[in-house]
């Protein structure tokens, strides 16, 4: 009977001198995953333009009605892109479905996690917003 | 005019004493949560001041400041007065345990008067050297659970009231085989004068006469202080929160300050009976005391990270079938011993 007490003592002694697994969160973040799945956000081509072309494909598979673009056509042919893109990130579920039905890989998730806000519309991102980095 | 002399050295030395006693209690609440954050691979508390050293001042601040949820209850002076019980019984027995060799000169000049400290030990590091010191701190420190009790009863609560019945029957089990195995000690140091005990230790301190006696003065204390594997009075998953449930702020407060102080003067009496009290080499005799203290209130610490709770009739059958009769053994094999060679 006191053996196996004296072992289960030597087990959380040696646990003691082990190194502690917490991260001190807000001074260190924790590592994502790659495929981390954060918010929404519109890329740039390599000419610095919007890929973005405003098909509205994103916006209608969305599964919790989060995006809506605005088109504006453009002088030339095939030069249409969004006027305003909003995406409601109190609304947005983090799925990826714009990212996979989108054609241009215009719109990704991004690896952003600490969203919370204390006002809500602070969260309705427009397209200035979601072109940042 | 010797006694005004006597007097104010005897409430410097008390009052010297309680400060420091608090202070202990205090830093024994974060000393736990370090130590059960560091086994379970986490941190512990480290926000308040560098590594969480001034946590038991913010948690004192704000249990002082929580508003006290006065409830219907059936006998609110006894509901008030339940948790006084339990902290003073848990801190007066260190009036009688002597805690360092000497603390004053043997005699002092006064006014041209020249007092002798000496004549009656007040110069000693203890505050009360009492000719039945064993027997007054068996007495009050089981008078803490008449504030458990109390407590649980008088707080109109179906869990709170069989957190008091469980210490009640817990305390009948346990003290007995307590002041048994402490029995032991009084036969080889022939006296319950502590003094006089740790005086007799100095050669070799009675946990090697007495290494049965000491298991069993540990065990049985664990179940004293209400500690882990015998905390079945404040058992979550059972009682809530036991007899403490229906009280908040500095009631609560003081509860959780008699458990620790408990803590801590069961390990001061296990120092002072098996551990050769402040006798040690080299360092002053008041740090060996606090080191040797110290040393017993992180191995109370180390078995709530092992232990889990027994079940209650685990706990009960322990008690009677197991560590009585074992107790009963060692006294009769001290009293042999000390017979025979004496």
């Amino acid at each position: 009977m006191i053996g196996p007490l004296l072992k289960g003592l030597g087990k959380t002694l040696e646990q003691m001198f082990r190194k502690p697994i917490t991260i001190e969160y807000p001074e260190r973040k924790r590592e994502v995953s790659e495929r981390f799945r954060g918010h929404p956000r519109l890329l740039r081509d390599e000419n610095g333009r919007i890929k973005c072309v405003a098909c509205h494909l994103c916006e209608t598979i969305c599964p919790s009605k989060a995006i809506t673009v605005e088109p504006e056509g453009g002088e030339e042919m095939h030069d249409k892109h969004p006027r305003e893109f909003i995406v409601d990130l109190a609304r947005c579920i983090f799925c990826g479905f714009c990212q996979e039905a989108c054609p241009k890989g215009a719109i990704m998730l991004n690896r952003k996690y600490e969203l919370a806000q204390y006002r809500r519309d602070v969260l309705v991102y427009h397209k200035e917003k979601l072109l940042e980095e | 005019m010797d006694w005004i002399v006597y007097g104010v050295i005897t409430l410097i030395k008390t009052a010297v004493l309680l400060f420091v006693l608090l202070t202990a209690v205090a830093y024994a609440t974060l000393m736990e949560r370090k130590v059960l954050g560091f086994m379970q691979l986490r941190l512990g508390p480290n926000r308040v001041g560098p590594w969480g050293l001034l946590q038991p001042l913010a948690d004192g601040v704000k249990l002082f400041f929580k508003e006290d949820i006065s409830l219907p209850v059936s006998e609110p002076r006894l509901y008030a007065i339940a948790p006084w019980v339990t902290a003073v019984a848990a801190i007066t027995p260190f009036l009688a345990i002597p805690f360092a060799d000497t603390v004053a000169p043997e005699t002092v000049e006064v006014f041209g008067r020249t007092v002798d400290l000496a004549q009656y030990g007040i110069h000693r590091g203890v505050i009360a050297d009492l000719p039945g010191a064993v027997l007054f701190i068996l007495a009050i420190s089981s008078l803490s659970t008449y504030g458990v009790v109390l407590g649980g009863w008088a707080s109109d609560n179906r869990y709170s009231l069989l957190g008091g019945i469980r210490v009640t029957a817990q305390m009948i089990s346990y003290e007995l085989s307590l002041g048994m195995a402490v029995v032991g000690v009084l036969l080889v140091a022939g006296s319950m004068r502590l003094t006089e005990i740790v005086d007799a230790q100095a050669r070799l301190p009675f946990i090697v006469y007495q290494p049965l006696g000491f298991v069993l003065y540990l065990t049985a204390a664990f179940a004293e202080a209400c500690r882990t594997p015998f905390d079945l009075i404040e058992c979550e998953n059972e009682l809530v929160a036991g007899y403490h449930t229906e009280y908040s702020s500095m009631k609560f407060g003081l509860f959780q300050l008699a458990e620790y102080a408990h803590i801590i003067t069961v390990s001061a009496v296990a120092v002072t009976l098996y551990l050769g009290g402040w006798q040690g080499p080299w360092l002053p005799s008041g740090l060996w005391f606090v080191l040797k203290t110290g040393a017993l209130v992180f191995f109370f610490i180390w078995v709530r990270a092992t232990y889990p709770r027994v079940r209650y009739d685990q706990l009960m059958s322990f008690g009677w079938k197991v560590l009585l009769p074992l107790s009963l053994a060692n006294i009769l094999a001290t009293g042999c011993a000390v017979a025979w060679w004496g």
